[in-house]
């Protein structure tokens, strides 16, 4: 037998460390390789939503619609919206690989911190979205002379905004899979569907309810659409907009990352490492 | 290192109102290879996993590698493995992906050689970088158990490390793990239905029923004690007499 005594363990009793994080993150990058077709559709999804909302777009310019002339208001917006998607879905799903593989007895019997967890998922969660979006965003250029990156510098704004608050709601929606086991699996995709139709996606707030405009503006992602359409209607980065939005957010993730660590240690006391599975 | 790998008080664990494990006092001393045996249901599993603080006990306490196992467990982990059938690695990626997270995750220095190390002696060299789903049961146990001394461990827990191995295999798995504990001074404690495993390996066998330990000893001084030719006969007769009986 080889003596296999010849490790040290570099810094393993800190209690966060990087290298157990980006170990975590070379584990999804492991996977997302291990399959091309998995590469792709992370890219066709938002490619598809952008080609179809494109051309509505191109028929409403056309229209007598005076918002809907701003051109690529409809572009911008499914972008966006889908940057949002896929943030909660690259957490939700990344988490749901470590369950269909019964792998979390094996992570969490090493010394990884459910903390650095999350951390791994949201940054695995940042890549994904980015493979995703960027070559819808790149794509509309030929097709519809528009470019969302000719926002700028507040187009980083947003999209930090959404990464974040997609980010939290993926977060959640695994502590609610950790807590209720695999019948709650389909709040993954669905779940972010709640938020959707008052974040004003495709239509200002003040079109809602004035109970429901309440309830939007307690989103970080209803600061982000208006800011979004203040942006291209009138050319005005609306800094409340993006300070409302940033502190929500922090509310949001802390809330997120907070229910998630107690859901863990729920799951410690119910037993549920060792039994959650498919 | 305290001379006891494992060291539990009254150490209990309850599902709702089940009593999974009840009030085990279990000792297990550093450097020997113990056997957890019992039947479906006895708390072995549940044990083991409150030992590596994947699952929080109800009540008492554990203290493992000398450290709380319920309040410190970052402070031992690194020294500490195991290996399931419970559990299992991720099936799309290769084995040497598999190999470097964990060497990773436990921070090894030069987990390229000491994965192809490991390779070498569970005969994992042409499976390397075959998608772990693609191997057999018994190549993937053998990918398990690699996984399980990716750190060189100090405590190495082991719930049925033959299950699925055919004869040969699981005589060489044996050996190793016998040559593993000579040389390097760990403790293994494992669970198995494998009566003629635990004989061979073990030096201390600790018997469980319904949560509870009803004996421990030597496996020779447990057979003369209950008055029967082999260690398979001893539980059968445990299994059969009362769950009351006293520890």
């Amino acid at each position: 037998m080889t003596n296999i005594i010849t490790n040290a363990h570099k810094g393993s009793n800190q209690p966060i460390a990087i290298y157990r994080i980006s170990t975590m993150l070379l584990r999804y990058l492991y996977l997302l390789k291990s399959s091309w077709i998995r590469i792709l559709e992370l890219a066709y999804w938002p490619t598809m939503q952008m080609i179809m909302w494109g051309f509505l777009n191109q028929y409403l310019m056309s229209a007598e619609s005076s918002v809907i002339k701003i051109a690529g208001m409809l572009i911008a917006a499914v972008l966006l919206w889908d940057v949002m998607f896929r943030s909660n879905i690259g957490v939700a799903v990344s988490f749901l690989e470590e369950i269909w593989s019964r792998n979390l007895a094996q992570l969490f019997a090493s010394p990884l911190r459910p903390y650095e967890w999350a951390l791994s998922l949201l940054s695995i969660s940042l890549i994904r979205t980015i493979i995703g979006v960027i070559p819808a965003a790149i794509l509309a250029i030929p097709f519809y002379s528009y470019s969302i990156f000719d926002m700028g510098i507040p187009l980083i704004a947003f999209f930090a905004n959404l990464m974040i608050f997609g980010g939290a709601v993926g977060l959640l929606v695994s502590a609610l899979v950790l807590r209720y086991g695999m019948g709650a699996e389909s709040l993954a995709w669905v779940g972010i569907f709640l938020i959707a139709p008052i974040s004003g996606i495709y239509y200002p707030i003040s079109v809602l309810p004035e109970w429901l405009q309440t309830i939007a503006w307690a989103l970080p992602s209803a600061h982000v659409f208006e800011g979004m359409r203040a942006l291209l209607t009138e050319n005005v980065f609306m800094t409340d907009l993006f300070i409302n939005a940033a502190i929500l957010n922090v509310l949001y993730m802390g809330s997120g990352l907070a229910v998630f660590l107690y859901v863990f240690r729920l799951a410690r006391i119910r037993g549920l490492l060792i039994q959650i599975g498919e | 290192m305290s001379k006891i790998a494992i060291d539990t008080e009254a150490l209990t664990k309850k599902f709702g109102n089940k009593i999974a494990v009840d009030k085990i006092n279990l000792k297990v001393r550093a450097g020997s290879i113990t056997a957890l045996l019992g039947g479906n249901g006895a708390g072995k599993t549940t044990t083991i996993a409150m030992l590596l603080g994947l699952i929080l006990p109800t009540s008492g306490k554990a203290r493992v590698l000398g450290e709380d196992i319920i309040h410190s467990r970052y402070k031992v982990l690194t020294r500490i493995n195991f290996s399931s059938p419970y559990v299992d690695l991720p099936k799309r990626l290769t084995v040497r992906e598999n190999l470097r997270v964990f060497a990773g995750l436990y921070g090894i220095h030069n987990s390229n050689k000491h994965i192809k190390s490991l390779a070498d002696s569970f005969a994992l060299v042409e499976f390397l970088d075959r998608p772990t789903g693609q191997l057999s049961s018994g190549q993937r146990s053998r990918v398990s158990l690699a996984k399980a001394l990716i750190n060189s461990p100090s405590l190495l827990l082991l719930d049925e490390p033959t299950a699925s191995l055919d004869p040969a295999t699981a005589d060489w798995v044996r050996s190793y793990l016998e040559d593993y504990a000579t040389k390097t001074g760990a403790t293994i404690l494992l669970a198995s239905h494998n009566m003629s495993e635990v004989d061979r390996l073990c030096s201390e066998v600790v018997m469980m029923k319904r949560g509870r330990i009803v004996d421990q000893g030597h496996p020779k001084t447990l057979i003369e004690k209950y008055g029967r030719k082999t260690l398979e006969e001893v539980f059968l007769e445990i299994a059969k007499t009362d769950t009351n009986t006293p520890e």
